[in-house]
This record gives C-alpha cells, structure tokens and sequence, in this order.
C-alpha cells in the first residue's frame, strides 16, 4: 500500500500533500476490499449452482426442494458479497 | 449414445419455489422495516430513518429480481438458469453499486447507517426464512395453519 502511495505521489497533477494521499490509500484499499469480497462469493455460487443443477437433472422429482435450498444458499453466501460492499463504501466511495 | 439427462436441455415447469420464498421475505421485510428506520432514526436522526428506508428497499428489490431472474430462466433451461444466475450475481452487485454511487452525495444520506441496514436487512430476513423452510424441508407434511375467523362446525342432521 505504501508502495501505492508512492505511485501516486509520482503522477503528475495530482497533489501530493499527506491529506490527498490517505484519501488515495483509502480509495485504494476499498477497491481491493470490495473486489477480494466479490471473489469468494462469486466462487461459492458458482459452486452451489452447479451442484444444484447436478442434482436437479439427475433427479427432477426433487427439484423443488433442490430449488429453494439453492435459493438460500446463494442469498446467504451472497451477504459475504454485501459485508465487503459496506466495507467499501464506508472506507472509500 | 448416453441415458444420462443434460442439463442444458432439461428444463423446469410449475410453481416456482424461488418466487415464493422470496415473496415471504419480501412480506417479513414490509413488517420488519418500521423497526429499523425507527432505531436507525434514533441513532442517526433522519438521514439515518431515510438511508435505512433506501437500503431496505435495495435489499427487497435484490431478493426479487434474484428469484425472478432464476424462476424465468429455469422454465427455458437449466443451463441458462445457471448462466444467469452468475451472470446476475454481477448484475445484481452493479445494480447495487449505482444505487449507492448515485445518492452518494445527497443531503439526506448516512452511510453508516445505509451499510449497517443492508447487511442487517439482508441476513436478518434470510435466518427468519430459513427457520421456516428448515421445518417445512424436515416435515413436508406440517404447514402452518392459516388462522381461520369461522369456527369450523360440524353439520347437524
């Protein structure tokens, strides 16, 4: 991060005081929270989904409850999606 | 040639489990709303009352369009279903992002308060589903009585 700093120090037009490199960092450090918390998630539904559809072909009688625990499923993993989008907002949006 | 049943070609008829589930948080969500606009109104005046209202709705609004995207789709097939699902878990996460990016300014928003709500908001009515689906999934045959207003009686010969 502080390698960031130095980075951004360096572009030209861009005011290298201490109080416009923090707000920088922060911005910074949202991205990254807000994009490694996508990451997760986004692996966890693909997952969920896919076994869900695994199970939904190879039985379909059992579809419906199949449906409605992936439906959860994908709702709470997706909150881990939500937590880092606070994060972001609340450091650096 | 296989006997196996391809997922891209087999597809979902009837009711949709997703549209029902996600009506029922959306209901719970209606009862739960007035709670926390209220605390957020306490902890952070009226900004706070009317960003917890806006997350909220942010929150309703993703559990529908989520469940109707997956109820569409399965009804053509189930590997669109899949494609759409990834595909709206990024849509769903951009939607949400320009819903806050655009009121980021206003007068009137909180940001504490905003992501307090949607996270609350968002596990709170998932749990209070899941407890019901948990039993309805354990005991098919229990469902919750509806409260009826007539007794029922039974008829005299």
């Amino acid at each position: 991060m502080e390698a960031m700093s130095y980075i951004i120090a360096a572009v030209p037009g861009v005011p290298s005081n201490d109080a416009a490199l923090k707000t920088a960092n922060a911005a910074i450090g949202a991205g990254f929270a807000y994009g490694l918390a996508a990451i997760g998630p986004g692996i966890g539904i693909g997952y969920v989904v896919g076994k869900a559809i695994e199970a939904m072909a190879r039985q379909p009688e059992a579809a419906g409850m199949v449906r409605t625990t992936m439906f959860l499923g994908i709702a709470f993993t997706e909150a881990l999606a939500l937590i880092g989008f606070v994060v972001f907002i609340l450091l650096g949006l | 040639m296989s006997d196996d049943v391809s997922a891209f070609t087999s597809r979902l008829d009837g009711p949709a489990p997703e549209l029902s589930v996600s009506n029922d948080m959306v209901r719970r969500g209606f009862i739960v709303a007035p709670v926390l606009i209220a605390m957020c109104g306490v902890i952070w005046n009226l900004d706070g009352a009317l960003s917890s209202a806006y997350a909220i709705a942010i929150v309703l609004l993703n559990f529908s369009l989520a469940a109707a995207l997956m109820a569409t789709t399965a009804r053509i097939s189930l590997g669109l279903m899949m494609g759409a699902v990834m595909f709206g878990y990024v849509m769903r996460l951009a939607l949400i992002f320009l819903a806050v990016y655009l009121v980021k300014n206003a007068g009137w928003i909180s940001l504490p308060a905003l992501g307090a709500t949607i996270i609350i908001t968002h596990l709170g009515l998932l749990i209070w589903e899941l407890k019901f689906v948990s039993m309805s999934l354990a005991y098919p045959g229990l469902k919750p009585a509806r409260p009826t207003s007539a007794r029922h009686t039974p008829a005299k010969n």
